[in-house]
């Protein structure tokens, strides 16, 4: 067993043949912060007594500094045959819409710890991020974790790694990140085998960033895994990308505080502060060189973060319209791939049209303004980008039904997805025929272990963004999991579904659907507004229409008896009461032409519950 | 008068009223709701403030009750004059209940006599109580009359069994006839109280109670949708699905129904539950309430009004007695409206009645608001251009809706 190092490599002078860059790959749950905090309190970077609490203030220490302990990327020494290394682990976004960043984390390592709850196995994310990190040739150490807990089966799920990684189910080592067994061996192992980093030190220096975040106090916090040369402060850098330069004003290490040093060698991995104050001017996977003496070639794998799903986001009170403006801008200083403009619908009245890269962003997203901003929000089903082609070859982008082409449509183009789920083999066939349902198109079937499969599919993204993957988790009784990952277009026969309500035309309810299925969403939503729209003084009619073309159609009958039947002199306070309490109910109405819809059915409109009926049955 | 009593301000012990009750007192009407808390049997359906004989004793008692209440009528002459308010005499008195006719003739009658005392009657002031059927005789009617009641209003409520046994009214329908030439032989003038819209109730049941009031010639029929009111037997029995429950259709249809028969027996509408054979007829202590008049309650859970300013009692019987019986104000809180709230008020309860709204004094957005309401045939347009709002039969069916656009739009 390895000792806690008695000398720590002192950064910008370490030699890359004792630098280990690694990252953990696992599932949301499967205790990945965990093992990093036993890692940090075990390399001596946090003391011991000081875990606890620390693990515990943790998100008061965001909030008052910015920088998350939690660091992206810690410096850790560890001793191993009587040779100190520095060990750089670096985090990796978490789910599944950021497979971008995942992938730039990842070209910052050589190795990656594979990380497998022993009581769950593998899930499809992490599989997905697994196959990632073995295109990038990075070394693969197999981990299971929790191997205390009583529902563990590190038997079954070590023969499962071994497969998927080639191997021998021996080799699959079993930890506990909350009792700290097996942590000790792992590091050692890091250190063994884990190639070093190379690079050519004498080479003009070039960079990768693999994370950028805002901070109040000191602005964009850019972390860097150095490929070539060397970095120094005070020195000026640019952007290859963009040819943006800047002064470097710190450069450092967190250890797992931001610690300062005097610059970051070939293999070393840390910070970088410019003073610019938006994330977009310093962007994941983009290489940082010198200005004085540059880099002629970038390093490859940059790509622009590209959103894959667009909603309209609301607040529910129009008041609160410049509330929401000044939180989607303070947002996007902490957020690179979020994109958004200025929208207004008919019904719900002033908003933003916002892009995110998957419907896990737009939820993380939404839940942040909510609770952080204090905003009630409004948000319409989410849509892709379509490419629709006219006859007159014009081709208009379609983020929005409402900005549908009316004109005569040549073609419509709809993002396509590959997909990959993992489940229980006793859950193929439901797990086919949603795919199928969906539009996809079956791509094979593996078997991971005797009892799961992975099962690849490729489907339109329309058919995943709204509730496809809250079903998949109801028909596989929560075992299932998605990853999925974007794989050109595809023609389709596409129509948008016009609401109306007494023939005005509600832009939030309009829908693009596959012709096949545009009758089911008109029955569905007109079936739904009936239900939500309170009756009115006079009949509402409800219409689903593909242009002028009526396709489904409800009514809400009028009301007929809206009055107290008894209002004597003991009732008078009661009623007035009453009048009050509904004129506050007013100010939660929107008026659609004379029709009072009130707010909740607006929600309960766009809210997926489709996946909780299906439940049921 | 629902028993749940609203939340205002605590009402000070010796019952004075601010300044602004006194205010333009004279030119006011002035009458007295008396509240009998008594049921020989408690209905299904009924969250009045009413209690069965045996669950009240002391000065709460069905004995005593009389005593009671005319403590709170001398505390009221002396809280009304000790806060300003001129003399005024009594334009009308209404006894309600819970059933006022269980308790002895003899006890209204005393109750009457101590307020006459206090204040004295209009000449041709209105006298009502209300009864049950079941409680009433040719003597005790008699004797109300001599006393000085005018008007007697008898809760027939159906006249078919299975209705009334849903209601849990206890009376024969036979016995409705007999009460009214009873109360006509005595000279009392007649109301009918009828409830529609009971679980059960078919529209063709309607009719013939409709058909049947009727043919008794009353000088006044209330007709009111059955409320289902939480926590009543009735309700229960709903959420259990014991009985079905109220659909507001059906209570439009038999409204329209209602008002088609009434009408053609020669009795018109005046509010919207209620139609007399002359516009004399009408009930005028109940005209006070949507007119905002002075009104005095006596009794335990009773409302009362003075110039703006609302209050209630106590609503337990016991805890009622026991505050006059300390010389202390049965009050149990009250509110004292600013004119913004009277003027709610104001096209809250005027609205219901058929001499209707003045249209001048309703803000702008209300005289806006006018137009949309002919136009949606809410509102008779011929009086709204003589600057009445009254409501359309369609318009009464929808009272609340249109109080609501004429202050809220």
């Amino acid at each position: 067993m390895s000792p806690m190092a008695r000398t720590a490599p002192v950064p910008a002078a370490t030699d890359p043949a004792i630098i280990r860059n690694f990252c953990i790959i696992a599932h949301i749950d499967h205790g990945k912060s965990t093992l990093a905090d036993r890692m940090l309190q075990y390399t001596g970077v946090v003391q011991s007594r000081d875990m606890k609490a620390q693990y515990l203030d943790r998100m008061d220490i965001e909030r008052e500094r910015g920088i998350t302990i939690k660091s992206q990327a810690v410096r850790m020494p560890w001793e191993v045959d009587g040779t100190s290394y520095a060990l750089n682990m670096i985090d990796t976004p978490g789910h599944v819409d950021f497979t971008y960043e995942v992938s730039r984390s990842l070209a910052a390592c050589e190795g990656a710890v594979l990380l497998v709850d022993a009581a769950q196995g593998i899930e499809a994310q992490t599989l997905a991020n697994l196959y990632l990190a073995m295109e990038n040739n990075l070394t693969i150490i197999p981990v299971l974790n929790k191997i205390d807990l009583p529902a563990a089966q590190p038997e079954k799920y070590a023969e499962e790694l071994a497969n998927l990684i080639g191997g021998d189910p021996d080799e699959v080592l079993r930890v506990s990140g909350k009792t700290g067994m097996g942590v000790e061996v792992l590091l050692d192992k890091i250190v063994r085998d884990l190639p070093a980093p190379v690079g050519d030190p004498d080479a003009p220096a070039r960079a990768m960033i693999f994370d950028s975040v805002y901070d109040t106090y000191r602005g964009v916090v850019t972390y860097v895994r150095v490929v070539d040369g060397m970095l120094h402060p005070r020195e000026r850098i640019q952007m290859m990308s963009t040819r943006a330069t800047h002064e470097l004003l710190e450069i450092g290490v967190s250890s797992p505080e931001p610690t300062p040093s005097k610059g970051l060698g070939v293999g070393e991995v840390g910070y970088l502060i410019t003073g610019v104050k938006d994330v977009r001017l310093s962007k994941v996977g983009d290489t940082v060189t010198n200005l004085a003496k540059p880099a002629s070639e970038s390093l490859p794998g940059y790509a622009d973060a590209k959103p894959m799903v667009f909603s309209g986001l609301y607040p529910l009170d129009g008041t609160d319209y410049p509330v929401l403006r000044d939180a989607l801008e303070k947002l996007m200083l902490n957020d690179a791939a979020l994109v958004y403009q200025p929208e207004t619908s008919a019904a719900l009245g002033f908003g933003f049209r916002v892009g995110f890269l998957g419907l896990l962003h737009l939820e993380i997203t939404r839940e942040r303004l909510e609770r952080e901003y204090k905003l009630d929000l409004i948000s319409t089903a989410p849509n892709v980008e379509y490419e629709v082609t006219l006859e007159d070859k014009r081709v208009v982008h379609v983020t929005n039904p409402s900005e549908y082409p009316t004109g005569k449509i040549a073609e419509v183009r709809e993002p396509m997805v590959s997909a990959t789920i993992l489940a229980p083999n006793e859950f193929v066939g439901a797990i086919m025929e949603l795919c199928q349902s969906r539009r996809g198109v079956m791509g094979g079937m593996d078997y991971l272990s005797e009892d799961r499969v992975e099962i690849r599919y490729r489907l339109p993204l329309a058919e995943i963004v709204f509730d496809f993957f809250d079903i998949l988790k109801s028909k596989t009784r929560g075992y299932g999991s998605l990853d999925w990952k974007a794989d050109g277009d595809q023609v389709a026969d596409l129509v948008k579904v016009d609401i109306m309500l007494q023939g005005e035309q509600v832009d939030a309810f309009s829908a693009i659907t596959h012709r096949d299925k545009a009758y089911a969403y008109g029955v569905m939503m007109t079936g739904k507004l009936r239900e939500l729209i309170p009756r009115q003084q006079f009949e509402v009619p409800i219409q689903a229409a593909i242009g002028s073309r009526i396709i489904a159609r409800e009514s809400i009958r009028a009301i007929r008896k809206d009055v107290l039947a008894k209002c004597y002199g003991g009732d008078i306070t009661r009623k007035r009461k009453l009048l009050e309490k509904q004129k506050e109910g007013k100010k939660r109405m929107k008026m659609v032409g004379r029709v009072e819809v009130p707010q909740e059915a607006f929600i309960a409109a766009l809210t997926t519950d489709e996946s909780k009926d299906k439940a049921k049955k | 008068m629902p028993s749940v009593l609203p939340l205002g301000d605590p009402a000070p012990s010796d019952g004075l009223l601010p300044a602004q009750a006194a205010d333009g007192a004279a030119q006011r009407g002035f009458g007295l709701y008396v509240h009998i808390p008594f049921c020989a049997v408690r209905c299904g359906y009924c969250d009045f403030n009413t209690y069965t004989a045996t669950e009240l004793g002391g000065g709460a008692s069905q004995d005593a009750y009389a005593s009671t209440a005319i403590a709170e009528v001398e505390f009221a002459a002396r809280v009304l004059k000790g806060s300003g308010l001129p003399p005024r005499r009594l334009g009308t008195v209404f006894f309600g209940g819970g059933t006022p006719t269980l308790l002895p003739a003899e006890d209204l009658a005393r109750i009457l006599a101590a307020a006459v005392a206090e204040w004295g009657l209009e000449p041709g002031a209105e006298v009502t109580t209300e009864a049950n059927p079941d409680s009433v005789t040719p003597e005790s009617l008699q004797l109300l009359a001599d006393a000085g009641f005018t008007r007697v209003s008898f809760g027939m409520q159906s006249a078919v069994p299975h209705v009334l046994k849903v209601l849990d009214r206890t009376h024969t329908p036979s016995r409705v006839p007999q009460v009214v030439q009873w109360a006509r032989d005595a000279g009392l003038a007649v109301s009918l109280d009828l409830i529609y819209g009971t679980p059960g109730e078919s529209l063709a049941d309607w009719r013939y109670s409709l058909e049947t009031a009727l043919s008794y010639g009353p000088d006044h029929i209330s007709a009111y949708a059955l409320i289902v009111e939480d926590g009543t037997k009735l309700a229960a029995q709903i959420r259990r699905g014991e009985v079905p429950g109220i659909d507001d259709d059906d209570h439009a249809a038999k409204y329209e129904l209602a008002d088609e028969l009434i009408t053609a027996a020669g009795l018109g509408w005046y509010e919207v539950s209620n139609w007399s054979r002359t516009p004399q007829q009408a009930c005028r202590h109940n005209l006070a309430y949507w007119r905002g008049d002075d009104w005095w309650g006596i009794g335990p859970g009773a409302h009362s009004h003075v110039g703006g300013v609302r209050w209630w009692n106590v609503k337990h019987p016991t805890a009622y007695a026991g505050r006059l019986a300390g010389g202390a104000s049965p009050a149990a809180g009250r509110e004292t409206l600013d004119a913004e709230t009277r003027n709610v008020e104001r096209v809250m309860l005027e609205a219901r009645l058929s001499s209707g709204l003045g249209v001048s004094g309703l803000g702008e957005s209300g005289r806006h608001a006018v137009a949309g309401l002919i136009a949606d045939g809410l509102v008779d347009p011929a009086l709204a251009f003589k600057g009445r709002l009254v409501l359309t039969l369609k318009g009464r069916l929808l009272a609340d809706a249109v109080v609501r656009r004429i202050l809220h739009d």
